[in-house]
């Protein structure tokens, strides 16, 4: 067996110290280790977006990302959304505007959204749809997730 | 207290933990001491397996355990919807790329995807079809045993089955057509590719088993596995939590005996959660070629159709030969078609196992008959549109001789569809419409058992066989309960997808659910209600005929009692509940083509506008306007999202998507590098859900089911929009920009 290594990682808030296999991956770590399974795993090369997580301010395809990378980071998964069971307003924009059937790639399409309006408070279509291409839904909810996410860029601040 | 009518778009149940990450899938679920288990394959397609060597495997640190077919119980089982013939490991030839030939379990993730390495496997490739024109050959190896068709004049081929459905005199009105229009189109191997990969878990479980599965009819693998395993269905416990996508990828059983035997074997769970690419080597839509001859008068009616579908099916027959059958048999569209003759074949070859897949083998006929139509109604100079609506049955007309009459006001979508994409209005330069109808049969035979529970303080507990992937049941069926009971949705609770605690229910396909699950709830509402009335009359004193109980409330002569009124004081100082029982059948009818008539017909107009970039061949979907007729919207955002979903999903095998083989049978495109489903960016322009009510529906309310509708005649309709832009007609899908490009250079110059 190869010899772990040692990482620090905080997670939604917490700060967790893990001994990881080196080749394991961001994504391992928190569907395996940490057992936050809300982070999917679909193509596992960073094309389907399901493994959204944002990291030290950016998201990243967990699946690309290897353990150790992450020592050290700061992450967000799609648990650490909702602050005290309260849904956030993009999260509720989602429900309202019917972006969620399956919800496989919900939490990825969240991580990716969320990041948006980050960085463009107020999206225009063509910003959204560019900027949520890296994840993929095969329900077909795309006009309903580009609904919800100009719904939660018009709504009030939470 | 007042529940949600059905009719309105609540939020979806089970919404709320699927943005928050908590909602758990197949894969998301871990047993205490299970192994991880890998599946060993060889790269071909067709080989003969001449020894497994597992020593360096076994030598896998925490590697528990590695199984061939000649380590599990003899004569190995085969099982399948139609045919017994999947083995539960390949047994002495492999006979598609991808197909097992050993399997393993290990303490981790890393012990098994090491161990799955060093298994050395000796083989001999044998010669192998993986076309239509390959398996038909005289000389063509045959890819089943004929030994599995005893009797069967076809089992010296590679035809499996031969499906022959017709009316009136083909030949005779072909004497007298005035025009006939003579196509072969193709369409390819697409692949489902459901975000949440197939995934299965097993673990002994007392004397018996339990069976974790992404599967989406749990009661058709409980009865599998009972087959495989020798043990009564009472000990067969199959789980099936919310698949995340299905679209009839995950109707049937694939690994699950293996993964169940590995379990009994091991003695602890075993768990085996597919790659992306494994996915795709386990389920698949048929490729196919079908020849369309149409024959049409002068006056734009239809004399005849001559249809004649080849169906590329893959190794094992899963249901892909029903697909043939059920996916043919519309064939001629919701037309009045004197004589119609139409032949469906499904054809074996060493590929992946084509299966049902939304649409169920009928956007490749439709694909062909109503691209077909475009053309007789050109080539007669006559509008697309106007060709339609002369021949389209008017409600109440037996359009296929015998089965149910259309059972729709079919001519209100088609022009609804129309007045939605402007059709007759100028086109701008470069641009070009199209518009195309798909019609699909429901279900043929049905069976849905619901219990429905009204607690002592008047919430409900409803449970369900039906596999919530996507489409929603959950909140339907919540909805239907909700609107009878007079509980608020949330204080409904639909539990689903538990054999042992859920009644049986024959399965989630053919967009059955909300029609026949949703009668089975209507009526153990409807028995529940009953109960109620018996209730208030003992505790009123009155006529129990004179008491309605409807949407919540119990009416007596001369006042309304909300329902927990009546119910507290009826169930007594014990409380306790009470329970309905719900049932609906839809019995087989030997004699039909299909052993039965359809419950309903999916009925969907698309109308397409795309631009063409002629210089690189690229369209642009402007405008894309589907209109289905639902009877009745149950909850019309969830309609909107099944009917957009479809339609998004139909650009996907009409622009972008198809399986590449290489000359050794590999899929070379497996996983989502390679093989490309629409993205936000690949999106019409425009994207327009249009449904139209009329309650006419055997459903809830009038419903009808619809969540296959609109993937149903995409590709006729884009192409039919491309041929209006270009002048060019094209024949094989995807109309990928390098295809398009093609086939305007060698547009003739006038």
């Amino acid at each position: 067996m190869t010899a772990t290594i040692a990482i620090e990682v905080t997670v939604n808030g917490r700060r967790r110290a893990l001994d990881v296999a080196p080749h394991h991956t961001l994504l391992d770590v928190l569907r395996d280790d940490l057992d936050l399974t809300g982070t999917k795993e679909c193509c596992l090369v960073g094309e389907c977006g399901a493994c959204t997580v944002r990291m030290n301010g950016r998201i990243v395809d967990s699946c690309l990302v290897l353990a150790g990378e992450a020592d050290g980071a700061e992450v967000t998964t799609v648990e650490g959304l909702a602050a005290d069971d309260r849904l956030s307003r993009l999260q509720a924009a989602f429900l309202d505007k019917g972006a969620v059937q399956c919800g496989f790639c919900i939490p990825g399409q969240l991580m990716a959204a969320q990041d948006l309006l980050g960085r463009i408070p107020q999206p225009t279509t063509a910003d959204i749809q560019e900027g949520l291409a890296g994840n993929l839904c095969r329900c077909g909810c795309y006009e309903q997730i580009t609904e919800a996410v100009h719904a939660a860029a018009e709504g009030p601040s939470r | 207290m007042t529940g949600t009518p059905a009719g309105a778009s609540p939020r979806r149940v089970g919404g709320y933990e699927r943005v928050t990450g908590l909602q758990r899938y197949v894969a998301d679920i871990h047993l205490p001491g299970e192994l991880v288990a890998r599946l060993v394959t060889v790269p071909c397609a067709h080989a003969r397996i001449i020894s497994i060597d597992t020593s360096a495997a076994e030598a896998v640190l925490g590697v528990r355990l590695i199984v061939t077919a000649a380590d599990l119980p003899q004569p190995l089982a085969r099982f399948g919807p139609q045919f017994a013939d999947r083995p539960v490991i390949a047994e002495g030839e492999v006979k598609y790329h991808g197909e097992p030939v050993a399997a393993l379990a290990a303490e981790t993730k890393d012990a098994a995807e090491e161990a799955a390495r060093l298994v050395r496997i000796e083989y001999e490739e044998l010669p192998a079809v993986f076309t239509l024109a390959g398996a038909l050959d005289p000389g063509a190896p045959l890819v089943q045993d004929p030994s599995l068709r005893p009797n069967d004049r076809l089992a010296g081929t590679n035809v499996l089955r031969e499906h022959r459905v017709g009316w009136g005199d083909v030949d005779v009105e072909a004497e007298t057509a005035d025009l006939v229009v003579v196509n072969t189109y193709t369409f390819p191997m697409v692949t489902h590719f459901a975000i949440e990969p197939h995934a299965f878990m097993a673990a002994p479980d007392g004397d018996g088993i339990a069976v974790w599965s992404t599967i989406q009819h749990p009661n058709w693998l409980q009865r599998v596995l009972a087959t495989v395993l020798g043990l009564p269905l009472s000990k067969v416990r199959v789980l099936a939590p919310d698949p995340g996508g299905g679209f009839g990828g995950k109707q049937h059983t694939k690994y699950e005996p293996l993964v169940a035997l590995m379990a009994l074997r091991a003695g602890r769970p075993v768990r085996l959660v597919l790659s992306l690419e494994e996915t795709f080597q386990a389920a698949r839509r048929a490729a196919a070629e079908i020849r369309v001859r149409t024959g049409v008068r002068a006056d734009g009616t239809i004399a005849f159709q001559d249809i004649a579908a080849d169906y590329l099916i893959g190794a094992y027959a899963d249901i892909a030969d029903r697909v043939a059958a059920k996916g043919s048999y519309p064939g001629c569209g919701p037309y009045r078609v004197p004589s119609a003759r139409i032949v469906a074949r499904s054809i074996l070859s060493h590929t992946v196992p084509s299966t049902a897949f939304r649409g169920f083998g009928n956007p490749q006929v439709n694909w062909a008959v109503e691209s077909n139509l475009t053309e007789a109604a050109l080539a007669l100079g006559l509008d697309p549109l106007e060709l339609r609506l002369r021949n389209l049955a008017r409600k109440g007309e037996a359009f296929i001789p015998f089965d149910t009459p259309a059972d729709g006001d079919w001519e209100q979508t088609v022009r609804r569809a129309a007045d939605l994409i402007g059709w007759g209005k100028p086109v701008p330069p470069g641009r070009g419409r199209g518009i195309a109808i798909g019609i699909k049969a429901g279900p043929t035979t049905g069976l849905s058992y619901a219990t429905v529970r009204l607690l002592a303080d008047g919430s409900v507990v409803v449970h369900a066989g039906t596999s919530d992937m996507g489409q929603g049941a959950r909140t339907v069926l919540a909805q239907i309960a909700s609107d009878e009971l007079g509980a608020p949705l949330d204080w409904v609770t639909v539990v689903m997808g538990d054999t042992s605690v859920v009644p049986y229910d024959q399965q989630t396909s053919a967009s059955r659910s909300t029609v026949l699950m949703g009668n089975a709830v209507l009526s153990a509402c409807r028995d529940i209600q009953s109960r109620l009335g018996a209730m208030a009359a003992r505790l009123h004193a009155v006529d129990q005929a004179s008491i309605v109980v409807e949407h919540g409330v119990v009416r007596l002569p001369h006042r309304d009692i909300p329902i927990p009124e009546v119910l507290k004081p009826g169930l007594g100082r014990l409380g306790g509940e009470l329970i309905g029982i719900g049932e609906m059948r839809k019995e087989d009818e030997p004699d039909h083509p299909l052993g039965g008539s359809a419950a309903f017909f999916e009925f969907n107009c698309t109308a397409i506008e795309v631009e063409v970039d002629e210089e690189v061949g690229d369209i642009t979907v402007v405008r894309h306007v589907t209109v289905s007729d639902v009877g009745k919207a149950l909850n019309p955002l969830q309609v909107r999202m099944q009917d957009e979903g479809a339609a998004i999903m139909g650009l996907g095998h009409t622009l972008m998507e198809h399986y590449i083989y290489d000359d050794a049978g590999r899929v070379r495109n497996l996983g989502a590098i390679d093989y490309r489903i629409p993205t936000s960016m690949d999106l019409p322009l425009e994207l327009v859900s249009d449904f139209v009510e009329n309650g006419d529906g055997p459903g809830p309310y009038g419903s009808k089911g619809m969540s296959e509708g609109a993937v149903l005649c995409v590709a006729s309709a884009v192409a039919a929009a491309v041929r209006d832009a270009t002048g060019v007609a094209i024949r094989d899908l995807p109309l990928t920009p390098e295809r398009v490009w093609r086939a305007l250079q060698d547009r003739p110059t006038s």
